[in-house]
């Protein structure tokens, strides 16, 4: 028991002293469809000059985990560095009959649904793997879906630090108080991340986040 | 139908079927089993209302059993899932009770969860004070 009590200490001690120097792996879940690669290119812009993947209006544009080492964010005076870690959205249906609304071809829309449930599968892999999440919402939507509670629910189960972000504050029929309403216990930071809206308080919130590991 | 006689067609449903299942039913099965009982309840066309609710770690299992199944099986393209529960602000009291009745159940049983197949459910439309299935017509 000692011994145990003496290792946790020096863990944390040592921990500590390089927390600002580790990498910090941060990952961005939620629904298709919400901006998840949106925010992190508006990140990766910011800090390195480079976009992290394409974004579309068709979902699950974003079929495969890709991710950014070591992204050095400065945030009033103080640098942080992250892995970001840009996930496929999470659903419980795909249909490739909604993706022929689009005008996809036919065996396009099929090879994309196929994509996409297995990007959902990779999503969920991952979570493990986390040290932070962002959730990201759609602020425009209802926020009582199912797979956002679901994502929450095991992010609290790892123990594993979140913030949830209201993406399309710019839009008229963005509402953040509904989802503050649906995650109180959380930090939810309304942003918006096409036109960078909001990100000081954004980036604040993830140093913030970042001190909970 | 007079002129302000357009009203919203509720299109033809061919008909669905519920399915209740008590919580002791999946009670003393592991997790894989709970997710193979009920994913074969839902491919039979079937709304699955559970009493209780899966762990987390079982709710994504079950999306990636969806996921890995769409495409393999004809016609499936998915599910619908929703848990209602408790909101939490019942107070200490309250909380400690739910515990205690939770642990001695093994489980959620104030908790209701509903799976549809994403065929049959369109949509499940929720917030706090209601919760709406909105059917596929045929």
């Amino acid at each position: 028991m000692a011994i145990r009590i003496f290792k946790n200490f020096f863990k944390r001690i040592f921990y500590n002293i390089f927390r600002n120097k580790r990498e910090i792996k941060l990952g961005f879940y939620g629904p298709p469809n919400v901006g998840k690669t949106s925010l992190a290119n508006r990140i990766c812009k910011d800090f390195t000059g480079q976009e992290m993947g394409n974004v579309s209006k068709i979902p699950h544009e974003t079929r495969n985990v890709q991710f950014k080492e070591k992204v050095e964010i400065n945030y009033k005076g103080r640098t942080m560095t992250f892995k970001l870690i840009d996930t496929p959205g999470i659903a419980t249906k795909i249909d490739y009959e909604d993706f022929l609304k689009y005008k996809l071809k036919k065996k396009e829309a099929k090879n994309r649904a196929k994509e996409a449930t297995q990007g959902v599968i990779e999503s969920i892999k991952w979570l493990d793997d986390m040290d932070i999440v962002v959730i990201i919402l759609d602020a425009t939507e209802n926020p009582y879906n199912q797979v956002n509670i679901t994502i929450v629910g095991n992010l609290v189960a790892r123990k594993i630090p979140v913030l949830i972000v209201a993406n399309k504050i710019d839009l008229k029929k963005s509402d953040i108080k509904k989802i503050e309403a649906a995650f109180p216990e959380y930090d939810v930071v309304g942003i918006s991340a096409k036109y960078g809206k909001n990100l000081e308080e954004f980036y604040e919130s993830v140093f913030k986040l970042s001190k909970k590991i | 139908m007079g002129k302000r006689g357009k009203r919203k067609s509720l299109g033809k449903i061919k008909g669905f079927s519920i399915q209740f299942l008590p919580y002791s039913e999946i009670r003393n099965l592991d997790s894989t089993g709970r997710i193979k009982k009920i994913l074969n309840i839902v491919l039979g066309n079937v709304i699955l209302i559970l009493q209780g609710k899966l762990r987390p770690e079982e709710e994504t299992r079950l999306i990636e059993d969806t996921m890995a199944m769409i495409g393999h099986l004809k016609n499936f393209k998915g599910i619908e899932l929703a848990v209602i529960s408790g909101n939490g602000n019942e107070g200490l009291f309250g909380k400690m009770k739910r515990g205690l009745a939770n642990a001695l159940s093994g489980g959620d049983l104030g908790a209701v969860t509903i799976i549809g197949p994403a065929t049959v459910v369109k949509e499940i439309k929720r917030n706090p004070r209601k919760i709406e299935l909105m059917l596929k017509s045929s």
